[in-house]
């Protein structure tokens, strides 16, 4: 059963605004921030706090997205707390750092909008942004509701600072960053037993004099790369941890993998961020109908839960992936990434990839329930499927 | 001839694999002794970095971020950042670069971390040019020197940093010499003892770059200075210029003869530059009257 929720404090706000209140409780030491739309609201909500004297990390505020994370870069270095946002072209200016920050193991937290890259210009929710960046080495979560950030911004800290490795948290661009919902916001005194400051390590230690990232040889490139395959290794344990122990407090359950109306499921829509509420609508639907139709939310991208999701799916007949990216020359990340996991099962469903809502285009309900109808018990489909 | 005041305390140590005759690890000597023991390092690629070391070897006894090319003074005040937060704001941040990643790559940093006034010192080791990489242009390559990559001699100028800088109106800008050792020691200890953005800029003979003689780099280096191709001065605050000395000692072609990245000049080349010197050498004299 769900722990009763205290002092519960209920607040009408947006998808950004719930990940400033969530960074605001989590306590950084350092927040390098810069500017760019639809991520600004993160960044106005935080200099707002720290106007009122609510918000005590030092800002810095440099001239693009790279010194940005050249900034979370250096700080971490010296064991501060640190937190950035950016979105679509800010992430990649950042490219070459994202590298960087992982492989120098560097628990930097950052929020990701979702937004479509140029060119064209374009302001729309889409993914490929942070989804091309998935071999960088930063753990990568998805959250499809302002409740679902402001709870998984904080439970990134966690996870950044138990693995050592940088977590990229995503939301949809508008679709989550500029929608308003309830949110519930959690005491500061619950967010500090959830992440107690403890000595972080002081990778720049004066009494030391050890150095960080300076040149090494073949071997000691390649144990670094090991060494973050061992830590990748704990993610997913360190996220269904994170996630129980968030619900113990406030009585929200989050996994790696989150499952809706799964139960004897005939076909299970697989979803990644603001797409999964409305297939949930289409779920509610097609079971209303009579069609065994259910929902796999991922979570947890990077790294992906092999072997969770070779189990989940091996009890589906029928899969459908749902893609709001497009990679040219392959077709949807996520549909390439399950494909991948599901190679060599005997009892692998029928998988589609479907190319829905590329560009920030509106997917409604009736057409992921036709697309359920149209694909229940089909054989896979080897091409991406473009959704009209 | 001077003699140098000066302790070794051992910040930089012995074992380190800069060139045999390079100025640049006299200037780091003097450098990281004066900086002292509370401080943090950042270095970015450049033959700086390459004097530090490989790991987990390091020739400077403080810590050092081995950051991106184009990020050395975003990472430096990420350290300060955290220092500050951590109650450490006394310790020193220390940022040490090549003209590549100063006047080029790394400008827009640099300016972003001026106009904020981080405070930091920030060191630039101009050998004029990627003389890392074999010896390629940068826009602090002299007009006419030969590189890698302008092997009839670059067509343009030296950028001007000091003036680019100086309209940041940042608190310290000094320019110091291998060959003026008592010189850096005081500028590095002035720039220590403020708040704020401090640039020093130093310059580094490149014996294989600019084709100077193994025993030639500190005697080129003072040439540079006394023909007045590289005054030593200081300005504050953006406004107030100093300079050390008040005559050019030497016409510019002793400095030139010391390379032969200029060995291709003909005399009307020669006169050319030398019309841009003094020509540029009257403009700083009028700065420093001002």
């Amino acid at each position: 059963m769900n722990a009763p929720v205290l002092n519960e404090d209920m607040r009408l706000m947006n998808g950004n605004h719930a990940v400033a209140w969530g960074v605001r409780l989590a306590v950084p030491d350092v927040a390098p921030l810069y500017p760019i739309t639809p991520q600004t609201p993160i960044l106005e909500k935080l200099i707002e706090f720290q106007s009122q004297g609510q918000f005590k990390a030092e800002l810095l505020t440099p001239e693009s997205e790279h010194s940005a994370m050249a900034g979370c870069i250096a700080a971490s270095a010296l064991g501060a707390r640190v937190f950035t946002a950016t979105s679509s072209q800010g992430l990649l200016l950042m490219h070459e750092l994202l590298h960087y920050a992982a492989g120098a193991r560097m628990p930097i937290v950052m929020f990701n909008v979702n937004r479509t890259p140029a060119a064209p210009w374009g302001f729309w929710p889409d993914q490929i942004d942070s989804l091309s960046q998935r071999d960088t080495g930063w753990v990568q979560l998805y959250t499809e509701n302002p409740q679902d950030s402001l709870d998984t911004v904080i439970q990134a800290f966690r996870i950044a600072e138990s693995a050592g490795l940088p977590v990229m948290v995503n939301h949809d661009a508008f679709y989550v960053s500029h929608s308003v919902e309830p949110v519930s916001l959690p005491s500061a005194d619950l967010v500090q037993s959830y992440l107690p400051r403890q000595a972080r390590e002081i990778k720049l230690d004066t009494t030391i004099g050890r150095s960080v990232g300076a040149p090494v040889d073949q071997v000691q490139w390649n144990r670094t790369r090991r060494e973050m395959q061992i830590a990748m290794a704990g993610i997913a344990d360190l996220t269904v941890q994170a996630g129980q122990d968030w619900a113990a407090l406030t009585g929200r359950k989050s996994a790696p993998l989150e499952f809706y109306k799964t139960e004897g499921a005939e076909i299970v829509l697989v979803t990644m961020g603001s797409m999964t509420g409305t297939a949930r609508d289409a779920v509610d639907r097609l079971r209303a109908d009579g069609v065994k139709a259910g929902l796999l939310k991922l979570r947890l991208f990077r790294p992906l839960p092999l072997a969770d999701l070779r189990a989940a799916l091996a009890r589906f007949g029928t899969a459908l992936v749902l893609d709001r990216n497009y990679s040219p020359g392959t077709g949807g990340v996520l549909h390439q990434e399950i494909k991948a996991a599901l190679f060599g099962m005997d009892d692998a469903p029928g998988l589609h990839g479907l190319l829905a809502g590329v560009g920030g285009v509106s997917v409604p309900v009736e057409t992921l329930e036709a697309l359920a109808r149209e694909h229940l018990g089909a054989p896979t489909s080897p091409d991406p499927i473009w959704v009209e | 001839m001077e003699k140098i005041d000066y302790t070794d305390t051992g910040q930089f140590c012995s074992g380190h694999v800069a060139c045999a005759g390079c100025a640049e690890a006299l200037a780091m000597r003097v450098i990281l002794n004066e900086v002292g023991t509370d401080a943090v390092g950042v270095v970015v690629p450049s033959c700086t970095a390459v004097i530090l070391g490989g790991h987990p070897m390091s020739s400077a006894k403080i810590p050092f971020l081995h950051g991106t090319l184009e990020s050395a003074a975003a990472s430096a005040a990420g350290v300060k950042r955290a220092l500050r937060a951590m109650g450490r704001d006394d310790t020193t941040v220390l940022c040490l670069a090549g003209d590549g990643g100063t006047y080029d790559i790394g400008l827009q940093s640099l300016s972003s971390a001026a106009e904020r006034n981080e405070d930091i010192l920030y060191v630039c080791f101009d050998n004029e040019g990627y003389m890392n990489t074999g010896g390629q242009k940068s826009s602090s390559t002299p007009k006419s020197a030969t590189t890698g990559s302008t092997p009839l001699g670059k067509t343009t100028r030296k950028k001007n940093l000091i003036e680019i800088l100086a309209a940041h109106r940042i608190p310290y800008i000094a320019t110091v010499s291998p060959s003026h050792l008592n010189d850096m020691k005081a500028k590095v200890k002035k720039a220590k003892g403020m708040r704020g953005m401090k640039v020093i800029i130093v310059l580094i003979p490149c014996l294989p770059g600019w084709g100077v003689a193994d025993n030639a780099a500190v005697k080129t280096a003072r040439l540079a200075v006394e023909s007045g191709v590289f005054p030593l001065i200081e300005v504050e605050d953006g406004l107030t210029y100093k300079v050390a000395q008040d005559e050019k000692k030497h016409p510019l072609d002793d400095y030139l003869a010391q390379q032969k990245r200029y060995r291709h000049l003909k005399d009307d080349d020669r006169a050319e530059l030398q019309a841009d010197v003094d020509a540029s050498w009257s403009r700083l004299i009028g700065l420093a009257a001002m």
